[in-house]
C-alpha cells in the first residue's frame, strides 16, 4: 500500500499506483458470464492518459468541473482518473436518476465535461433539461453504436486514439475534488465538496481495518458514485495493487456466480441485497434432510463459539466449507452500508464466519464515521469510531441518547453555493449528522432514529420530502406537504421508514375516489423507493413564514400530537 | 412473431406465477412493485425468468425506472 501522508491528492497518489502495481491486474469486467476484459495497471494507466490529453485539448483546467453518469464498468474509473490527471473536479452523479434530475444536478454543478454511456446519453439528450446546462462544452458517449446519432456529443473511444502527453495538473489536500449529491434532485440540491484530504484520510483510516493487497479482489455492485463504493471500489484498492471486478449485469445469479468465479475478496452491499442473501441461503439450509442439518447447526455452533472474540477466517472456512465454497473461499468480509442493517442479519452472516463490516457515515463525511472493527463483533451497534474521527452526543437524554456530532479530517468543506445550509450542518468544525445516537460502555456506537425529516431505505437512498413534493404539484387541494413519518412521531428505530403526505382541503371539499386515483397515480411518478405510503388529512391552514414557506417543524409538532396509527391513512 | 398484446399477457402470466398471485389478477398499467409488493431485487428475479422465456438478453438500463407491465412490455418487444 502506498503511503498516503507523502501524497497531496487523489490523482498523486493514484499516478504512483499505476506505475508500483503496473503488472497487477486492476480490473476486470463481466458481462453475465462473459468475461469481457482484463486490465492491469498498465493498460489502466495507457487508456486514462489520452483521454486526459483529450481532456487537456478540449480545455479541462484545474478546478473546472467534469462529471460521470454511468453504470459500474472499468470506463468510469478511467475517466474518473483522466479527471483527476488533469487537476479537474469529479461529479460523480447516479445513474439511476431520471434525465431531468440528471441536468438539474449537472446544471447546479457548472460541469463543462459529461462522460457517460451511449443508452444514458440518448435519454438525455431528448430531455428538455439540457437547455439549461449552459457550461456544458465537452459530452463524451462510451459504447455508442457505429451508426448513432450522437447529438452534439464525442464519442469517449475516439478520445483514446490522441497520442499527444497530458500534463499532470497537481492539486493541494484542501482543493476540492469532488462534489457529490447526498440530496436535493428535486429541491435544493445539496452538492457535498469533498477534499482531497477527506479522502486521503479516510482511505487511511478504513484500510486500517479492512486491508487491500495485489490478489485481492472486490466486487463492486454499490454504484460508484456512492462514497463507499468510490472509496473500496477504487481509491482503496487502487493505492494498494488490488482488483476491482465490475459486472455489467447485476441480476442475482450473475452476482452469485461472480463470487466463486473471481475468488471474492470484498464486497460492498445495501442491506436490501444482505437480506435477500441471507433469505436464500436460510432456505438452503432449511432444505437440508434432517441428518445434515444437525450436522449444520452443529458446525455453526462451533464456529460461533471459536469465533466469539475475533474472526477466525481459515477455521471458519475449513468448518463451514460448503458456504464458504459458495462464496469462493477467499471472503474476508462483506461490507454493508448505504443505511441501517437489522443486528440478526449481521449475527447471520458473523455465524456462518462471514464477518459483515457494518459502521455509519454519511456522505458529508465522506465514507464512514464508525466501523465495526469485529474484536469482537457486535451485532447491535456500527461499531467505534474510526482512527480520526471525532465524535460526540449532543444534549442526550435520560438514556443518553442525543444527536450525533462528528469532526474529522474526512468532513466536507460545505454545500457547493449553499453557505446558509453548509452553516446550519457543521457548527465550530462539527458536523451535524441529524441522527440520534448513544455510546455503550464499550465505546461502540448504537443508532437511535433521526431527528432530521428524511428517509433511508434499505437500498441505501437517502429521500428528503421537500425532494419529492413537487411532484403533487397539480393536487386539487388546498396546500399540502410531505414528511417523514418518523419525523413527526420520533421512533426509536432506522428501519422501516415512511414518507406521507399531508393534505387541507378546501373547505368544503372532500376525500372523492377521483382525488385518491389522483394522488395515486401522481405517486407513481415517483421512482418506487420514493413513494408515499399514506396520507394524512389535517384541518387548518399550515403554519408558515411571512415568505409563506410552510414552518415544517411546528406543523410536525402540531401533527405529532394526533394517533399515528388513526392519522395515517393507507394510500 | 408476437403481437404486444401477446408479449404482454405472457409477461403477466410469467409474473403471476413467479409472485403466485392468481391469473388474471394482473393488469398491464399495474405498477408492479405496488401490485405485488416487491423490491428491486425482486424485479430483477422477474426480469431473468422474462429474459428466459423469451430467449432475449436485454441490458439493466432498458429497464431503469420501468414500473408497469406494459412499458415493460414495450421494451422487451423492441427485442423481439
Amino acid at each position: 500500500m502506498l503511503d498516503l501522508a507523502k501524497y497531496p491528492s487523489i490523482g498523486a497518489a493514484l499516478k504512483d499506483a499505476l506505475d508500483q502495481f503496473a503488472n497487477e491486474i486492476c480490473l476486470i469486467e463481466s458481462d453475465r458470464d462473459r468475461e469481457k476484459e482484463r486490465l492491469t495497471y498498465r493498460d489502466f494507466k495507457d487508456r486514462a492518459l489520452p483521454l486526459a490529453s483529450a481532456l487537456q485539448q478540449a480545455g479541462l483546467e484545474a478546478n473546472d468541473r467534469a462529471a460521470i453518469i454511468m453504470t459500474n464498468q472499468s470506463k468510469w474509473l478511467i475517466s474518473a482518473y483522466a479527471i483527476f490527471f488533469c487537476g479537474g473536479i469529479l461529479v460523480p452523479l447516479d445513474y439511476k436518476l431520471t434525465p431531468d434530475e440528471q441536468w438539474q444536478l449537472l446544471t447546479h454543478s457548472g460541469a463543462s465535461v459529461l462522460i457517460t454511456e451511449y443508452p444514458i446519453w440518448r435519454q438525455l439528450a431528448a430531455s428538455s433539461g439540457r437547455t439549461t446546462a449552459t457550461k456544458l462544452r465537452t459530452i463524451l458517449v462510451t459504447e455508442a453504436p457505429s451508426n448513432a446519432d450522437l447529438a452534439g456529443a464525442g464519442r469517449w473511444e475516439d478520445a483514446l486514439a490522441n497520442n499527444v502527453a497530458p500534463t499532470f495538473v497537481s492539486r493541494t489536500r484542501k482543493d476540492v475534488a469532488t462534489i457529490v449529491y447526498s440530496s436535493g434532485t428535486g429541491g435544493r440540491p445539496k452538492g457535498c465538496m469533498m477534499t482531497h484530504e477527506n479522502y486521503l484520510e479516510q482511505c487511511v483510516a478504513l484500510t486500517s481495518l479492512y486491508p487491500f493487497a495485489p490478489g485481492f479482489r472486490y466486487l463492486s455492485i454499490l454504484p460508484t458514485n456512492h462514497a463507499i463504493d468510490f472509496m473500496v471500489g477504487f481509491f482503496g484498492p487502487f493505492i494498494c495493487g488490488a482488483t476491482v471486478v465490475h459486472l455489467r449485469t447485476l441480476r442475482p445469479e450473475f452476482v452469485r456466480d461472480a463470487f466463486p468465479k473471481y475468488k471474492i475478496t470484498y464486497v460492498s452491499l445495501v442491506p436490501l441485497i444482505l437480506k435477500n442473501l441471507q433469505k436464500g441461503l436460510q432456505a438452503r439450509f432449511d432444505a437440508l434432510p434432517s441428518g445434515k442439518r444437525k450436522i449444520f447447526n452443529a458446525l455453526v455452533s462451533a464456529n460461533k463459539a471459536l469465533t466469539k472474540s475475533r474472526p477466525r477466517l481459515g477455521l471458519s472456512r475449513l468448518l463451514l466449507k460448503q458456504v464458504h465454497g459458495g462464496f469462493g473461499g477467499e471472503l474476508r468480509a462483506i461490507i454493508v452500508g448505504g443505511a441501517f442493517t437489522e443486528p440478526q442479519t449481521l449475527q447471520f452472516f458473523y455465524d456462518l464466519g462471514i464477518p459483515v463490516a457494518n459502521g455509519y457515515g454519511l456522505t458529508e463525511a465522506d465514507t464512514a464515521i464508525t466501523v465495526n472493527d469485529l474484536r469482537p463483533f457486535r451485532a447491535d451497534t456500527v461499531g467505534k469510531p474510526l482512527p480520526g474521527m471525532e465524535v460526540r452526543i449532543v444534549d442526550p437524554d435520560k438514556d443518553g441518547i442525543g444527536e450525533v456530532f462528528v469532526r474529522s479530517k474526512t468532513v466536507m468543506s460545505g454545500y457547493l453555493d449553499e453557505p446558509e445550509l453548509t452553516a446550519e450542518a457543521i457548527v465550530d468544525g462539527w458536523l451535524k449528522t441529524g441522527d440520534l445516537g448513544r455510546f455503550d460502555p464499550a465505546g461502540h456506537l448504537q443508532l437511535f432514529g433521526r431527528k432530521k425529516n428524511m428517509i433511508v431505505t434499505e437500498e441505501g437512498k437517502n429521500i428528503y420530502p421537500e425532494d419529492i413534493e413537487a411532484v403533487f404539484e397539480s393536487l386539487p387541494v388546498k396546500e399540502f406537504c410531505v414528511f417523514a413519518a418518523n419525523y413527526i412521531w420520533p421512533r426509536r428505530s432506522m428501519t422501516g421508514e415512511q414518507l406521507v403526505l399531508v393534505i387541507h382541503l378546501e373547505p368544503g371539499q372532500t376525500l372523492t375516489e377521483d382525488l385518491r386515483k389522483t394522488i395515486s397515480s401522481l405517486n407513481s411518478r415517483l421512482l418506487n423507493y420514493k413513494r408515499i405510503h399514506g396520507i394524512i388529512f389535517y384541518e387548518e391552514d399550515f403554519p408558515r413564514t411571512a415568505s409563506l414557506k410552510i414552518k415544517r417543524n411546528i406543523l410536525a409538532e402540531r401533527l405529532g400530537k394526533l394517533d399515528r396509527d388513526a392519522a395515517i391513512q393507507p394510500l | 412473431m408476437r403481437t404486444i398484446d401477446q408479449t404482454t399477457q405472457e409477461i403477466l402470466d410469467l409474473a403471476s406465477k413467479h409472485f403466485n398471485v392468481p391469473a388474471g389478477a394482473l393488469s398491464p398499467d399495474d405498477d408492479f412493485f405496488k401490485k405485488l409488493g416487491i423490491d428491486s431485487l425482486q424485479t430483477l428475479e422477474l426480469l431473468s425468468r422474462i429474459e428466459n422465456h423469451f430467449n432475449i438478453e436485454l441490458p439493466d438500463y432498458e429497464v431503469q425506472g420501468v414500473s408497469d407491465f406494459r412499458t415493460l412490455a414495450s421494451r422487451i418487444q423492441s427485442r423481439l
